[in-house]
C-alpha cells in the first residue's frame, strides 16, 4: 500500500483541550490509502473521536498538518470539505424535527441537488441500509429504534456520494446479528463504491474482521497500526491485551460449541 | 337593578369599535416593534456572554418599572426629542398618544422574547449543532434549518407571553393620550361606572386570550408543518389588524378634539363642550382620561383643541410658581404666560375646583374645628388622605408651611373613595375638591383656608394655538362662560357618580345645558 500516495495523511497532528491540560491527540502521524478501510480502536477518551473531527475540520489542530489527496485541508473551505465527506456521528446526530427522508437528503439539499433527484437517492439509500422505503421515509427519528436510527445515520453520510466516509461507532446500538450483517453490507458497499473509510469502534473483533488495517489509539497517541497479522506480531503489551480478548473469547466459544456438539 | 339590563352596557358596546380598534393597533405595533428589536439582539447575543447578560439585566430592569410609569416616562422623553428634531430638521412629530405608547409597550415586550430566544437557542443539544456543521451547513444554515426550528416552542412561548403582557399593559396607555380598552377602565373608575370597568377588563382579557390562542395555533402548525394551521392563524391575526386599521383610515382628522383629565368633572365638562360644538355644526370627539401633565402639552402641540383646566393647577404645576398670588393677579399672570405659548384662555366657567381640607361636619363641630388653623392643633393625632398627586404638589407644601400641619399618617387614595373613607372614619381628614358633589352627599364640611395657602382654582377653558382665530369655536363655547356656578357643578358631579343611564357624562352634560338655559 505504501506505493500509492495516501488519500488522507496526518502528519505530527496534535490537539489539546482545556488550555493544554487534556492532550486529546498527541503527535499522530498516519497515512490512509485511497480505497482503504481503516478501523480505529482504543479505550474511552483515547482521542478517537477527536482524530475524526480533525479530519473534516470540525476542529482545527494545534500542530501538524492533515492533507487530503495531497492538499492541506487548512487551506480548504471547511464547509465544502465537510459536504464532500460523509460523517456518521457517535450519538447519531439526526435532526429530530426533520423526517428520515429530510435527514438523509440534507447534504444533497445543501449542495443544491434537484428535489426529485434527492428523493430517488433517499429511496436507494433506504434500500441500501435495509429500511423499508414506504414505512420509514416520512417518519421522524424518535419513531425509530436505536438501531434503525444508526442505519439512517449511515445512509445520511453516503447521501452526497462522498469518496471518504468517517464513521464514529456507527453500529454501537445494534444487536450482534444485525451488527454483523450491516457491517458486512457496509464493507461490500465500501468495495463497490470505491470508498475510503475510517471507522471508530470499541469492538476489536469487529475491527479485525472488517478493516484492512487497525489503528490503536492510547492516551492520544497512535500505539500501533497494521493488519490483523501485523498486530498479532506486535510486542506492545496493550496491543497484546486488546488482541488477547477476542482470541480468548473465540477459543472459549469454540470449546463450548464443540463440547456440546460431540457425543 | 338587573345587571344585564343596565343601559350602560349598550353605551359600552357603542365605544367598542373605537377602543378595541385602537387597542389592537397599538398592541400589534408594539409587538411587531418589540419583536423586530429583540429577535436580532437575541441572535447577536447568543454567542456573546457579556452582551447576553447585559441585555437580560437591562430588559429585566425595564420589566420591574410599573407599566404606568414606563408609559408616562416616554411622554416627556419624546417631547424633548420632538423639540430637538423640529429645531434640527424642522420636522416635529406628536409625542402624544400612539408613539409613546408603542415605544413603551415595545420595550415592555422585549424581556420574554429576548430571554426565551436566548435560552431556547442555548438549550439545543450541542451534538445537533455539531451534526449540522458535520453535514456541511454554514452557521446561517445551522441557525435557520436546525437551531431556530428546534428552539421554536420556547421562542413562541416568549412571544405569547409578550403578547399577553402588551395587550394587558396597553390598557394603561389611556392617560398618555392613546385610546385603548383602558378608556373603559379609567372612565369607569372615575365616574363609578362599574359596568365600564368590568366591560374594559373582560374585553382586554378576551383579546389577550384570543391572540394567545391564535399564536398557539400558528406554533402548533409550524411544529407539525401544517400549512393550514399556520395560514389560518396568520389570516385571523391579519384580519384582526385590518379591522383595527380600517376605522383610522375612514375617520376624518379635521374634527375638534376635546380633552379630559382623569376625573368625573372633566368627563362631564368634555361631554358638555363637545355637545356644544356639535350643536354648532362642528364635528367633535373627546379624548378622555389624560394625565394632568400630558393634557397641557397635548394642547400646546395641537393634539387636542380644547380642554378645561384650573388656574391654580397651571400656576403651580405648569409654570412652577411657588407661593400665592391674589385671584386677579394670578389669572392675569397665567393669561400672559399662556399667551407666550400661543394658548388662548377663552374664559372662566364660573366655579372653582380647589383642593380643600374636608372632614365630617359633625366631627368638626364636636372638636370645634372650623378652619385649617383650628385643625393644626389636632393634626398630630389624625390621619389625612389625598389623591395620587396631592402630597407631591406645591399646595401641600404651602399648607404645611402656612399652618405648621403635621399629621400622624398620610395616605394616598383613588379620589372617588376618599369621601366615603372620611365619612366612615377610615381617615380623619381628606384633601378633597371643592366642586365634588360627595361633600354634600356625606355631610362633610370644607375647612376655611384663612391664610390663603391654596391658590384659587378657577375652571378655565383653554384653546390650542392653531384654534386661536377660530371664531366659530369661540362662539360655540361662549354661552358656557361664567354660567356654571359651584352649586351646579357639585350637583352635576354628584349625578355623574351615580349609577344608571342618567349618570353617563353625556346625559349629565345635557342636564347641565338645560339648567344653564333655565337661568
Ligand atoms: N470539546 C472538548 N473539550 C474538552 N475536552 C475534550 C473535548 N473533546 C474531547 N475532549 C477530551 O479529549 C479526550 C479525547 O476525547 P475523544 O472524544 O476523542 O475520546 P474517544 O476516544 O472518542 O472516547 P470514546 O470512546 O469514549 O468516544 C477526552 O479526555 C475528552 O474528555
Ligand atoms: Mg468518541
Amino acid at each position: 500500500m505504501s506505493d500509492t500516495p495516501p488519500l488522507i495523511a496526518f502528519s505530527h497532528v496534535a490537539k489539546s483541550f482545556d488550555g493544554g491540560r487534556v492532550k486529546a491527540v498527541d503527535d499522530v502521524t498516519l497515512d490512509i490509502a485511497a480505497g482503504e478501510f481503516l478501523a480505529v480502536v482504543g479505550g474511552s477518551g483515547s482521542g478517537k473521536t477527536t482524530l475524526l473531527r480533525l479530519a473534516n475540520r470540525l476542529i482545527n489542530p494545534d500542530a501538524g498538518t492533515i492533507t487530503i489527496a495531497g492538499e492541506d485541508i487548512a487551506r480548504v473551505d471547511p464547509i465544502l470539505l465537510r459536504r464532500r465527506m460523509g460523517y456518521v456521528f457517535q450519538s447519531g446526530g439526526l435532526f429530530p424535527h426533520m423526517s428520515i427522508a429530510a435527514n438523509i437528503g440534507i447534504t444533497p439539499r445543501l449542495l443544491g441537488t434537484p428535489k426529485p433527484e434527492i428523493a430517488a437517492r433517499v429511496d436507494d439509500l433506504l434500500d441500501l441500509v435495509q429500511l423499508d422505503r414506504v414505512q420509514h421515509r416520512d417518519r421522524f427519528p424518535h419513531e425509530l429504534s436505536g438501531g434503525q436510527r444508526q442505519r439512517v445515520g449511515v445512509a445520511r453520510a453516503l447521501a452526497a456520494k462522498p469518496h471518504i466516509v468517517l464513521m464514529d461507532e456507527p453500529f454501537g446500538a445494534l444487536d450482534p446479528v444485525t451488527r454483523d450483517a450491516l457491517g458486512a453490507d457496509y464493507r461490500a458497499l465500501h468495495a463497490r463504491l470505491g470508498l475510503t473509510t475510517v471507522m471508530i469502534t470499541h469492538d476489536m473483533t469487529e475491527a479485525l474482521l472488517l478493516a484492512d488495517r487497525v489503528a490503536v489509539m492510547r492516551e492520544g497517541r497512535l500505539a500501533a497500526l497494521g493488519t490483523a497479522a501485523e498486530l498479532s506480531r506486535s510486542d506492545d503489551p496493550y496491543v497484546g491485551e486488546l488482541l488477547g480478548t477476542p482470541r480468548r473469547q473465540a477459543e472459549r466459544l469454540h470449546a463450548a460449541l464443540s463440547r456440546n456438539g460431540t457425543p | 337593578m338587573n345587571l344585564l339590563s343596565d343601559p350602560r352596557w349598550n353605551d359600552a358596546i357603542g365605544h367598542l369599535p373605537d377602543y378595541l380598534g385602537n387597542h389592537v393597533r397599538v398592541s400589534v405595533a408594539a409587538l411587531v416593534l418589540g419583536l423586530a428589536a429583540s429577535f436580532p439582539l437575541a441572535l447577536m447575543a447568543r454567542n456573546r456572554p457579556v452582551m447576553r447578560s447585559v441585555l437580560l439585566v437591562v430588559a429585566s430592569i425595564v420589566q420591574t418599572v410599573p407599566g404606568l410609569a414606563l408609559l408616562a416616562l416616554f411622554y416627556p422623553l419624546l417631547l424633548a426629542l420632538a423639540a430637538l428634531t423640529s429645531s434640527w430638521f424642522g420636522l416635529g412629530f406628536s409625542a402624544f398618544g400612539f408613539l409613546p405608547a408603542v415605544l413603551a409597550l415595545a420595550l415592555y415586550s422585549m424581556l420574554p422574547v429576548l430571554r426565551n430566544t436566548i435560552t431556547g437557542l442555548q438549550g439545543i443539544d450541542p451534538a445537533l449543532t455539531e451534526a449540522a456543521r458535520g453535514v456541511g451547513m454554514t452557521p446561517r444554515q445551522s441557525l435557520t434549518m436546525v437551531e431556530l426550528p428546534l428552539a421554536l416552542p420556547v421562542i413562541m412561548a416568549g412571544i405569547r407571553t409578550a403578547a399577553v403582557w402588551v395587550i394587558g399593559t396597553a390598557t394603561l396607555s389611556t392617560p398618555i393620550g392613546q385610546t385603548s380598552l383602558g378608556n373603559y377602565i379609567f372612565a369607569g373608575l372615575q365616574t363609578q361606572n362599574w359596568v365600564f370597568v368590568l366591560f374594559g377588563c373582560i374585553a382586554a382579557a378576551i383579546l389577550a386570550l384570543v391572540v394567545d390562542q391564535l399564536l398557539a395555533l400558528i406554533e402548533s402548525g409550524l411544529q407539525v408543518r401544517s400549512r393550514i394551521r399556520v395560514t389560518a392563524g396568520i389570516a385571523v391575526i391579519a384580519a384582526l389588524i385590518a379591522v383595527a386599521l380600517a376605522p383610522s383610515f375612514a375617520r376624518t382628522k379635521s374634527g375638534y378634539i376635546v380633552g379630559a383629565k382623569t376625573f368625573t368633572e372633566q368627563y362631564v365638562l368634555a361631554a358638555l363642550i363637545s355637545q356644544r360644538l356639535q350643536a354648532a355644526g362642528l364635528p367633535a370627539t373627546t379624548r378622555e382620561g389624560l394625565g394632568s401633565n400630558v393634557i397641557f402639552e397635548a394642547l400646546v402641540n395641537g393634539d387636542i383643541d380644547v380642554y378645561v383646566d384650573y388656574s391654580g393647577t397651571l400656576w403651580a404645576n405648569q409654570f412652577h410658581n411657588a407661593g400665592i398670588a391674589p385671584r386677579e393677579k394670578l389669572l392675569a399672570d397665567i393669561k400672559a404666560t399662556l399667551a407666550q405659548r400661543n394658548i388662548i384662555l377663552l374664559g372662566e366657567l364660573g366655579f372653582e375646583n380647589a383642593y380643600a381640607l374636608v372632614m365630617p361636619k359633625a366631627r368638626a363641630d364636636a372638636l370645634n374645628i372650623h378652619s385649617i388653623g383650628d385643625l393644626a392643633a389636632h393634626a398630630g393625632a389624625m390621619s389625612i388622605a389625598g389623591d395620587y398627586e396631592f402630597f407631591a404638589r406645591p399646595e401641600w407644601a404651602a399648607l404645611k408651611k402656612a399652618y405648621g400641619l403635621s399629621f400622624r399618617e398620610q395616605r394616598q387614595m383613588q379620589s372617588n373613595f376618599m369621601y366615603a373613607a372620611v365619612a366612615s372614619g377610615e381617615v380623619d381628614v381628606i384633601a378633597g375638591y371643592t366642586s365634588d358633589g360627595q361633600i354634600a352627599k356625606y355631610g362633610l364640611t370644607v375647612l376655611d383656608d384663612s391664610r390663603h395657602a391654596i391658590p384659587p382654582y378657577d375652571a378655565i377653558v383653554l384653546l390650542a394655538p392653531r384654534r386661536a382665530d377660530d371664531a366659530k369655536l369661540k362662539a360655540a363655547l361662549q354661552p358656557l362662560l361664567g354660567k356654571i356656578d359651584i352649586a351646579l357643578m357639585r350637583e352635576a358631579n354628584l349625578r355623574a357618580s351615580g349609577t344608571g343611564a342618567d349618570s353617563l357624562p353625556t346625559a349629565v352634560a345635557r342636564w347641565m345645558w338645560a339648567k344653564i338655559n333655565e337661568k
